[in-house]
């Protein structure tokens, strides 16, 4: 991929959204509707858009929380992930009670470094006492890492990666324009 | 009400069950031809990689569901627990008209003469139960003939020098090769290897009324829009349907034989679509339900003239259970290699198959079938980050230059890898469930190092910046390339059916399936699956119009 036509294509998403922004804009004006989940409160909500945004970080392109990682796990809780509502319960919890214990502040209110470092002990098992007992924080973390890499990679169907925008980051038409590329070399 | 006895029932509508089908209706017996599944399509599940044949973790597009299914894993400690047909470790075959047939790579790759003949070949192997098969390649040739032929494979086979002989070329011309593929060549040439393109049960070209591959990104694990891949859905099975003979049957879970006083086998239980417990009679029954499934429902069918289950006398039945250990290496490049030309594996080599010192059998080597974003969100270098900023800037960067070469390695039958049936656990039916235990043989890793070494060398010679080798580890093998657990052989001691599929003990039990396989070769294994589907079939026909009706 040449990056004219990267940037061609990434100023055609910005005149989208501009578009899709004013609509929104529109139904502002309709009755407030609750938000459309189905499992996670607004406390849950906002910490795994956290972790979400450490996972896969916002750069140039949307980071986990913007591309619909917290969506498409509040979705499959309700569906072929409904055996791991258990799992996220207390780990969300276990996250909670580590944060407010070691800095007195929620984990969405440290910094990306502590947040980092933080993501880093669970991944690595360091994390033991209280709800972590038995390699959870491992589990936990591993679980949520792929569920969110299922997300910002997978299809929008789910609930996340709207109007595939991992593809595009990636330089994958979506939908497939057959023959295009086959000349490039 | 009493369904009307009929010829042949045929438990299982995919690669070896599709062909027997077709083999026994075709020749004027009337068959009944069950599907657990239903009919699946491409508009049932698009383009969606999580839903894939490859990628299941929402599940399983072409079934079985999470809900009604489950098995039993023993880990290698000993501890138990419960796996679902989305988890790894269950071992999925998919459920539907044509099984993984519909969804596969259709890579169409003929078994090699050594293949049929391993202890052989190589000898006695320590701790395994490798042994030479009843039937050579020669006896198979002509199976794989029709095969090749009836349900459609492009390929040339030219190009390796260490294909087995063939009377007759492929029916349709090879496939071209992806950029990728191209580089590899040049890579393997200089090497002194024999490139050449894989055989592929896909149309390169218009063939049996359907129209030739789009090269779709989403062709492994997924179903043809175009319907260009070829499967038992889309040629035998309507062949044998249009015979008028054959009644196909979806959504009917066969739980057991029906074992009648004096010892003979009369027919089959099964649920309908209604989970309606019926009964279907017939002079012959032929088990086509994949290597786990096979030996479950044998398992699960005991009287007292079978009181260990139909066919296990010397419990050989579920025995040697062994996928593919598939293992190779992943090169990054410094510059664009994906050009989106699907399904992504175009070209291999057959050097590594046999003769490698120190290595008993080996495998073929190919280039990889495209690796889709959330796949390719696991493949990172030894020691890379799995998430952050640096996992995402590979994502970015290296998605269009990466090569995978990697290939199948002829697995070591172990004894104690097994299927059994659960004495507790039952799938919603009230079927007990299989239960899957062992491990692979020490052989096979040592087939793996050497195999994905040969990758990675490849890999440095098409210019590679970064190289690594992936290998598996020790746990039991089974997947998708299931084989072994109703081994063929002329010992009834030491195998469960004999050279045509009979189940010993039995005059009018057959096995068409990847379970017949004594080994199961370096390659993938569904032409080899069908072509014994042919060998079955024909011989049930020769013998049902000679006079025997199986008593």
């Amino acid at each position: 991929m040449d990056s004219g036509s990267r940037i061609s294509r990434r100023d055609f998403m910005k005149l989208a959204t501009l578009g899709a922004g004013s609509l929104s804009l529109i139904a502002g004006c309709a009755p407030k509707h609750p938000p459309g989940r189905r499992v996670l409160s607004d406390d849950d909500a906002g910490l795994l858009g956290a972790i979400a945004d450490r996972i896969i970080p916002p750069d140039e392109w949307p980071g986990g929380r913007e591309n619909g990682v917290v969506s498409f796990i509040d979705r499959q809780l309700d569906g072929p992930y409904r055996r791991f509502r258990g799992d996220y319960r207390r780990g969300l919890d276990a996250m909670t009670g580590t944060c407010l214990e070691k800095h007195r502040k929620r984990f969405e209110s440290l910094s990306a470094e502590k947040q980092t470092r933080l993501l880093g002990e669970m991944e690595s098992g360091g994390l033991r006492d209280g709800g972590w007992k038995e390699g959870f924080s491992k589990r936990f973390f591993e679980m949520v890492r792929s569920h969110a890499m299922q997300a910002y990679y997978g299809s929008p169907r789910h609930g996340g990666n709207p109007d595939y925008a991992s593809y595009r980051m990636m330089g994958i038409d979506y939908p497939p324009i057959l023959g295009q590329n086959r000349y490039r070399f | 009400m009493k369904n009307t006895h009929v010829n042949a029932v045929v438990v299982g509508a995919g690669a070896g069950g599709g062909v027997v089908a077709k083999e026994l209706s075709t020749a004027g017996l009337s068959v009944v031809l069950f599907e657990r599944g239903d009919w699946v399509s491409f508009e049932d599940h698009d383009n969606d990689e999580l839903l894939s044949q490859r990628t299941t973790v929402l599940g399983n597009a072409f079934g079985p569901d999470d809900d009604r299914y489950r098995r039993v894993l023993v880990s290698e400690d000993g501890s138990t627990g419960i796996v679902y047909p989305s988890d790894g470790a269950y071992s999925n075959v998919a459920a539907c008209v044509g099984s993984g047939t519909v969804s596969y790579g259709a890579m169409a790759w003929r078994y090699m003469a050594e293949d049929f003949r391993m202890k052989s070949t190589y000898g006695p192997v320590g701790g395994s139960t490798l042994e030479d098969w009843p039937v050579s390649y020669d006896d198979l040739e002509h199976c794989y003939e029709k095969a090749e032929w009836e349900i459609g494979v492009a390929g040339d086979s030219s190009l390796n020098p260490f294909a087995a002989p063939r009377k007759k070329p492929y029916p349709m011309p090879p496939f071209s090769y992806n950029r990728e593929a191209s580089m590899l060549e040049s890579a393997m040439k200089r090497m002194g290897l024999h490139p050449f393109p894989i055989p592929m049960l896909r149309n390169s070209v218009p063939y049996a009324g359907r129209p030739a591959c789009a090269r779709r990104r989403t062709c492994c694990g997924f179903a043809c829009p175009v319907n260009a891949k070829c499967g038992t859905h889309n040629t035998v099975i309507p062949a044998a349907l249009s015979t008028g003979n054959c009644e196909l049957r979806t959504r009917c879970v066969v739980g057991g034989l029906i074992i009648d006083a004096s010892g003979r086998i009369t027919g089959v239980e099964y649920f309908d679509g209604d989970n309606t417990k019926q009964e279907q009679t017939a002079d012959i029954i032929v088990v086509a339900a994949s290597a786990t499934e096979t030996p479950r429902l044998l398992l699960n069918s005991t009287s007292k003239h079978f009181p260990s289950g139909v066919g296990n006398r010397y419990d050989w039945v579920g025995r040697n259970l062994q996928g593919h250990a598939y293992t190779g290496a992943f090169g990054l490049f410094e510059e664009d290699i994906f050009d989106d030309v699907g399904p992504g594996a175009t070209l291999a080599v057959s050097d590594f198959s046999h003769h490698n010192p120190g290595i008993v059998g080996g495998g073929i080597l190919a280039n990889e079938f495209t690796r889709l974003p959330y796949l390719f969100s696991n493949i990172r270098p030894p020691g890379s980050p799995m998430w952050g900023e640096e996992h995402k800037e590979f994502q970015r960067k290296y998605f269009r230059r990466n090569i995978q070469v990697v290939g199948p390695i002829q697995e070591m039958p172990f004894f104690d890898s097994r299927v059994q049936v659960d004495p507790s656990v039952r799938d919603s039916w009230g079927i007990p469930v299989v239960r899957l235990s062992g491990r692979r043989h020490p052989k096979d890793a040592e087939g793996c190092e050497f195999l994905s070494g040969k990758a990675e060398m490849i890999l440095k010679e098409a210019g590679a910046s970064r190289t690594w080798r992936h290998v598996p580890g020790s746990g039991l093998s089974g997947g998708q390339h299931q084989a072994g657990t109703c081994r063929m052989g002329d010992d009834p001691h030491t195998s469960v059916t004999d050279r045509f599929g009979r189940v010993h003990d039995t005059p009018n039990v057959f096995v068409s399936d990847a379970s017949l396989h004594v080994t199961n070769g370096g390659f993938n294994p569904a032409l080899t699956i069908m072509a014994l589907g042919y060998r079955v079939g024909e011989y049930i026909a020769g013998e049902w119009q000679k006079g025997n009706r199986f008593k």
